[in-house]
């Protein structure tokens, strides 16, 4: 009973456990040469997973239907407009960085309108919105491939005793990130909104606000993951967020958070991350060929969503 | 008759504990074809549990349970409970909100199957809607969910009646009247007596002491998860039986209408005009008033309180309002609960903007907030970090209360919000709702027991969405609300 309670209340555990197994299987193959690398190289790929999951996260905590399928789109245009503005400058990453937000920042509210003003449901508006931006981000980069600044290539491939430092600003990143789930207002507000919208609404909370500043958020966190990735992959692509689709969404069920709305789970994004890189490396290793890997990534992700979180889900 | 009456129901020694509540201490219960039994004590007495045991949702820690003279014993669920005759409208309603009328009734009856399930299941719901509470305007194809929560009500009622294949041998009716007016509340309860000479047996949970006392011919008292007292209805007034539940009676009626002022006066908090008034007639509310919303159930009270709700955070056109506002939701599935928040997260929710420090909520004002009104509403639980859910209905609805007044607001709109209270609780929120008027606040009230008006300082009563009357308390009668609640107002 105690065991049930104490795992039920901390879903997130589950995904750690996963990839454990995983890694331990991995290792074990090998026969227990590479465990290391493969951490870090976890680490070094899960971190864009993680920014990009944690937007969707508050997302689809504000309720059932909310998603956000334009944060592919997003890193691509974020990718193009700042490695071409950069221009391989130092000095201009700072000027980078606040174009990749601002970007965010204008997607998330085109985002919103379409939600609000024309009251098209969020998975289509999002969908259609992200046609535009990456339509955008063809226009104005041409598929030209620019290299990131030195310092920008630097810094997010950068490892200090095997630990990526984009990583480590990333874990510090997370805890901030849920703090503000859990002791702001803001983050408050997104789990009642989550609940339910019309009692969050009569409880005095500003909904319309809190779902703006979640689209705009999500939006934010794509744009900057699309300027960090352009850095860590050496120069923007404009398919470079593709797989971030389904993966913001994928790490975010794994991880434990509710997909009706108003449970969030921060840790959870870090454990389904290294989870699914994990299982594509052990895949890998085994020899394992595309189509089967494929199909073993689908089982093996069913499975882990019905064992964590499942069950939960079936009590409300 | 020398034959004793056959016994359908018996349970014997029924314990449920949860966690670390004891819900249910060993219960004895027994009930005879033909019989209607009244159930009454406070919130979280352990009548709802009870009647979850009976019906099959709730299967008990121990005790026997008899049906038709078979001990089902540990076998007991739903579906045997169906087969046996039993059925319960629970209070918290059961409905499929996206679901029509007649197909709602269709999940309660899997005979109706093959070509023309919806019309036989709109035909055999129809009927029995107007049976029970004729020139009810409900439609089989209305969507339940556009329904108000009076209206739901009366078609899970319904349902509940409706017979295909399995007999109708005893229904549990919890709290059947929280969401009616008086006039289709009296439709049922005559209802209820006809079934009842006709042979059913019928379970009545209520608060109002009124209604269990006309209707019922026994009456069984819960107190702290245990049967306190069961006698024939005669034996009991009003006064024995509110003293077998445990509370202490106080002559303690409205008071008198000398000590009100007579004229209104005071700063305007609100000034509202229904967009559709044929007149020029608007509703308002000076400080530290009491105003009570009458009428029929759904007959525009709801939406005048939230169109004043909305107008306080943005510009309205036919409401102005003066003041921080805060309502009391009385459909409190829909609009009140955060049903995976504990109830101390629930209670602070609407107050955290002043618990801000350095951009973080200060957890210990919060914590300190949830004790101060477990205390202060007495809220039945050992731990206000506990689930929402974990609370009785009546419960939840206190908890619903400390949000809004352990607020800000300086306007307090409350939408029926006794649903589901004890008699108790119900008169210690009417004192404090008097003091804090006193104070200063302004209470908006729209309730469907006409006793609750003579609360109120002034009286709007409702009709077809619209103002037809309204008249100082000095002027309150029953008969001048129900008249204006049939027909044009003089």
């Amino acid at each position: 009973m105690n065991v049930v309670a104490f795992l039920g209340g901390r879903a997130w555990i589950w995904s750690f456990i996963a990839t454990a197994l995983v890694w331990l299987a991995t290792v074990a193959f090998t026969g227990g040469t590479g465990g290391g690398q493969i951490l870090t190289a976890a680490l070094s790929f899960a971190i864009f997973t993680v920014i990009v999951g944690i937007g969707q996260m508050f997302v689809i905590t504000t309720g059932p239907g909310n998603v956000d399928l334009s944060i592919p789109a997003t890193m691509a245009l974020s990718g193009a407009v700042t490695t071409k503005l950069m221009d391989t400058q130092n000095e201009m990453i700072a000027l980078g960085v606040v174009v990749a937000l601002g970007i965010g920042i204008g997607v998330g509210l085109g985002n919103y309108l379409l939600i609000r003003l024309l009251r098209i449901p969020p998975i289509i508006a999002t969908l259609s919105a992200s046609f535009l931006v990456q339509s955008t981000a063809i226009a104005y980069g041409r598929g030209l491939r620019i290299k990131p600044p030195p310092l920008l290539a630097d810094f997010t491939t950068a490892q200090v005793a095997g630990v990526p430092v984009l990583a480590a600003c990333g874990i510090v990143f997370t805890v901030v990130m849920g703090v503000v789930l859990a002791r702001t207002l803001y983050g408050r507000s997104v789990l009642a909104v989550g609940q339910n919208m019309r009692a969050a609404w009569l409880a005095g909370i500003n909904v319309e606000r809190t779902r703006l500043f979640t689209y705009v958020l999500s939006a934010m966190l794509a744009g900057l993951a699309g300027l960090l990735l352009s850095g860590f992959s050496g120069g923007s692509s404009l398919n470079m967020g593709e797989e971030y689709l389904l993966a913001s969404i994928a790490v975010v069920v794994i991880g434990g958070t509710s997909v009706a709305g108003g449970r969030a789970n921060v840790p959870g994004i870090w454990g389904a991350a290294l989870f699914l890189y994990l299982l594509v490396t052990m895949l890998n290793t085994f020899g394992a060929s595309a189509g089967l890997r494929l199909i073993l990534t689908g089982l093996i992700i069913i499975a882990v969503i019905t064992l964590a979180g499942g069950g939960e889900q079936q009590k409300r | 008759m020398t034959q004793p009456p056959r016994e359908i129901v018996n349970l014997g020694n029924i314990a449920k504990a949860f966690g670390a509540v004891r819900a249910l201490a060993g219960v004895d219960l027994a009930v005879a074809a033909g019989e209607c039994v009244g159930l009454v004590g406070h919130n979280g007495a352990g009548k709802s549990t009870l009647m979850n045991v009976l019906a099959g949702t709730l299967a008990p820690d121990s005790g026997s349970i008899v049906i038709d003279g078979k001990d089902l014993g540990r076998r007991y669920d739903v579906r045997v409970a169906h087969q046996h005759g039993i059925r319960c409208v629970f209070q918290e309603l059961s409905l499929c909100p996206n679901l029509t009328v007649a197909e709602n009734a269709r999940i309660f009856h899997k005979s109706l199957t093959g070509f023309g399930w919806k019309r036989r299941a709109a035909g055999l719901i129809a009927a029995k809607l107007d049976e029970i509470f004729p020139g009810h305007d409900i439609q089989p194809g209305d969507t339940v969910g556009d329904l108000s929560i009076g209206r739901r009500q009366m078609v899970e009622i319904a349902r509940a009646f409706t017979v295909t294949d399995e007999p109708l041998g005893l229904v549990i009716l919890d709290e059947p009247t929280s969401s009616l007016d008086a006039v289709t509340a009296g439709q049922l309860l005559g209802f209820v007596r006809r079934l009842v000479a006709g042979g059913t047996s019928v379970i009545l949970i209520s608060h109002m002491l009124g209604e269990v006392l006309g209707a019922c011919s026994r009456i069984v008292v819960m107190k702290d998860g245990g049967v306190v007292a069961g006698r024939p209805a005669a034996d009991f007034t009003r006064d024995s039986l509110v003293a077998a539940m445990g509370t202490v009676v106080e002559a303690h009626d409205a008071p008198a209408a000398a000590s009100l002022t007579a004229q209104r006066q005071g700063s305007v908090m609100v000034k509202a005009r229904v967009k559709i008034q044929p007149d020029d007639r608007a509703f308002v509310a000076h400080r530290g008033e009491i105003i009570g919303l009458a009428g029929l159930a759904g007959h525009g009270q709801t939406k005048m309180l939230l169109q004043i709700y909305a107008a306080a955070t943005r510009r309205d056109l036919f409401a102005e309002v003066a003041a921080p506002i805060a309502i009391i939701a009385g459909d409190r599935q829909t609009d009140g609960i955060f049903p995976l928040w504990s109830i101390g997260e629930n209670v602070t929710i609407r107050s955290l903007p002043r618990m801000v420090r350095h951009f973080l909520i200060d957890q210990t004002a919060a914590r300190a907030m949830a004790a101060e009104w477990h205390r202060q509403m007495r809220i039945k639980t050992p731990d206000m970090d506990h689930n929402i859910l974990s609370l009785s209905g009546g419960n939840q609805q206190k908890a619903l209360f400390a949000r809004a007044l352990g607020s800000d607001a300086e306007i307090v709109l409350m939408d029926d919000p006794m649903r589901g209270v004890d008699v108790g609780t119900k008169l210690e929120v009417y004192e404090r709702i008097r003091q804090e008027a006193g104070a200063g606040r302004t209470f908006l009230w729209y309730t469907t027991e006409t006793d609750e008006l003579a609360h109120c300082d002034h009286v709007y009563v409702f009709r077809n969405g619209i103002i037809v009357d309204d008249f100082p308390r000095a002027e309150l009668t029953e008969a001048r609300v129900l008249r204006a609640s049939f027909h044009e107002a003089a």
